[in-house]
């Protein structure tokens, strides 16, 4: 492992002496609040009498239990297609690639719901290359757990692939040429050398990438349609509870925050490392 | 460039954020102009927009703004304060939520909708509990979802839907890609989309009509024209828009 990098070498101190200027304090404040007081109107209008009962039913489970897994296999689908698509774009001069970056990021400013008719587009049952599954080997995505985990990573991957494609820019590109003339292949090197050097940027995309896949709503329903048990992710399961039941959809974003705020915090100290 | 597409992202978002609360805020407290602002269900939109034509041209300096959806999310909405002059629902309990004083205006009732060439051949509602086809109705939760357990209860077929779809025009993008065999929508909904669905009308359908409600709200900040909207509606002229985009009338009323 390579694990003597300059910023380990001479860790960058913690403080710049100084006190922070109010000119940033203040804003920073206020970006604070924004972000966290919906969250505060959430706790403060939640059914806390109830709150026990009302997790006990089946289907907050269910969709809890879908939610996460998909969400996990859509982070490793974005980590296997998009680490590979970050490191091209970084690494490998191509006529186009301004282009490329470019529609990289399209699933980003896209609404998901047009993201999820895009996707029946290709892939559902009439779909360019859906109707080919369908009729060679009998394969339908829509309406099954699997275009869950499709349509969260078609919504997440660019967070990866951008977050990936950052570090692999910041990284010293010294190291790998310094592997390349002691004889490694380009394989190797990358292997060896430029994924160690970038993995706390993976981490990173990694972590925005499987929130993104927990939250995401629009193109998962649009394309996966709403079961419960089979493609009723917790979003869908709070936007239906919003129609009749306003609290029980309270209760179910906040199993969902809890959920999420425990694993990434967990996740992020191990990962991306605090010192 | 990471940086800029990063900056362009977060441009774009705050973009899009910022044209998003046009729809319902913008009215909000800024009383300049007379503009009246009506709050009515997504099935609403092609009757209720043409109405709102008329509703200007006879009432000259008075523009009508619509804020279409979600029958309960506009319900929500009011409820927090959104500044609606007039609200037309899907269903009366969604009505419910808001006014107790509403009018029933119309009826729709429902169809079911398949795709061009009705690959699954069907012909009657108790076609749809045939395991090998794919359907899609609407969530119990929505107005739609519960006419279709209605309908479906009154003719004692068990369907098996292939999803549970968050509102009406979702179980019509899955019919009209070929997604879904079949799928339970309202009649205006299948006129809409002549050409793309076709619309095949069931006897059982009787059993579960839904009611549209319509108030001009007590807090409504342009109370008259708000009642004459109202009026225009359950006039003869509203009532004839209504029916052809294919809503029934309300009956006495």
């Amino acid at each position: 492992m390579l694990s003597t990098g300059p910023a380990r070498v001479k860790p960058a101190p913690d403080r710049v002496p100084g006190r922070p200027p109010w000119i940033l304090v203040v804003p920073a404040l206020l970006g604070l609040a924004f972000l966290v007081l919906p969250l505060a109107g959430l706790l403060v209008r939640a059914p806390w009498s109830t709150l026990l009962t009302r997790l006990g039913e089946p289907q907050v489970m269910e969709a809890l239990r879908l939610s996460l897994i998909t969400a996990t296999l859509a982070t490793g689908l974005c980590l296997v297609l998009g680490v590979p698509l970050a490191w091209l774009l970084a690494r490998v001069p191509f006529p186009g690639a301004r282009l490329v970056r470019a529609l990289v990021t399209v699933p980003l400013v896209l609404p998901p719901v047009v993201g999820g008719v895009a996707l029946l587009l290709v892939l559902g049952r009439r779909g360019l290359v859906g109707s080919w599954l369908y009729g060679t080997f009998g394969i339908s995505l829509p309406f099954t757990t699997a275009g869950v985990v499709l349509a969260e990573t078609f919504v997440a991957m660019p967070f990866l692939v951008i977050s990936v494609e950052g570090a692999l820019r910041a990284a010293d590109l010294r190291y790998e040429e310094a592997a390349a003339t002691l004889g490694a292949t380009r394989w190797t090197t990358f292997r060896r050398v430029t994924l160690p050097l970038v993995a706390p940027g993976i981490a990173a995309g990694a972590i925005l990438c499987w929130a993104r896949a927990l939250g995401e709503f629009g193109a998962t329903i649009t394309f996966a349609g709403n079961f419960p048990g089979r493609t009723q992710t917790m979003p869908l399961a709070v936007y239906l509870a919003l129609e009749t039941d306003p609290e029980a959809a309270i209760v179910l974003s906040l199993v969902l925050l809890v959920v999420s705020v425990l694993v990434l915090a967990a996740l992020r100290d191990r990962w991306v490392g605090s010192s | 460039m990471i940086k800029r597409v990063a900056a362009l992202a977060a441009g774009l978002s705050l973009l899009v954020a910022g044209c998003g609360d046009t729809g319902d805020g913008d009215t909000a407290g800024k009383g300049s102009g007379s503009t009246l602002t009506v709050f009515a269900a997504a099935s609403l939109t092609e009757s209720f927009t043409a109405l709102g034509k008329t509703f200007e041209t006879s009432h000259q300096g008075v523009k009508v703004r619509f804020n279409f959806g979600g029958s309960s999310t506009l319900a929500q909405q009011i409820r927090q304060g959104a500044p609606a002059d007039v609200f037309a629902a899907a269903s009366p309990a969604t009505m419910k939520q808001v006014s107790a004083t509403s009018q029933v205006f119309t009826r729709n009732r429902l169809v079911i909708a398949v795709p061009p060439g009705n690959p699954g051949k069907v012909a009657r509602l108790s076609d749809l509990s045939d395991r090998k086809l794919k359907v899609v109705l609407c969530a119990e939760q929505v107005p739609c979802g519960a006419a279709a357990t209605r309908a479906l209860g009154a003719a004692g077929v068990k369907v098996e839907p292939a999803s549970q779809e968050q509102d009406v025009k979702a179980v019509l993008t899955k019919v009209q890609l070929g997604e879904a065999d079949a799928g339970l929508v309202y009649r205006t909904d299948a006129k809409a989309a002549a050409g793309r669905v076709t619309g095949i009308e069931f006897p059982e359908s009787a059993q579960a009509i839904n009611e549209y409600p319509i108030v001009a709200l007590p807090t409504a900040p342009r109370p008259a024209p708000a009642k004459e909207f109202v009026q225009l509606v359950l006039s003869a002229q509203g009532q004839a828009a209504l029916s052809r985009a294919g809503f029934e009338s309300a009956g006495a009323n």
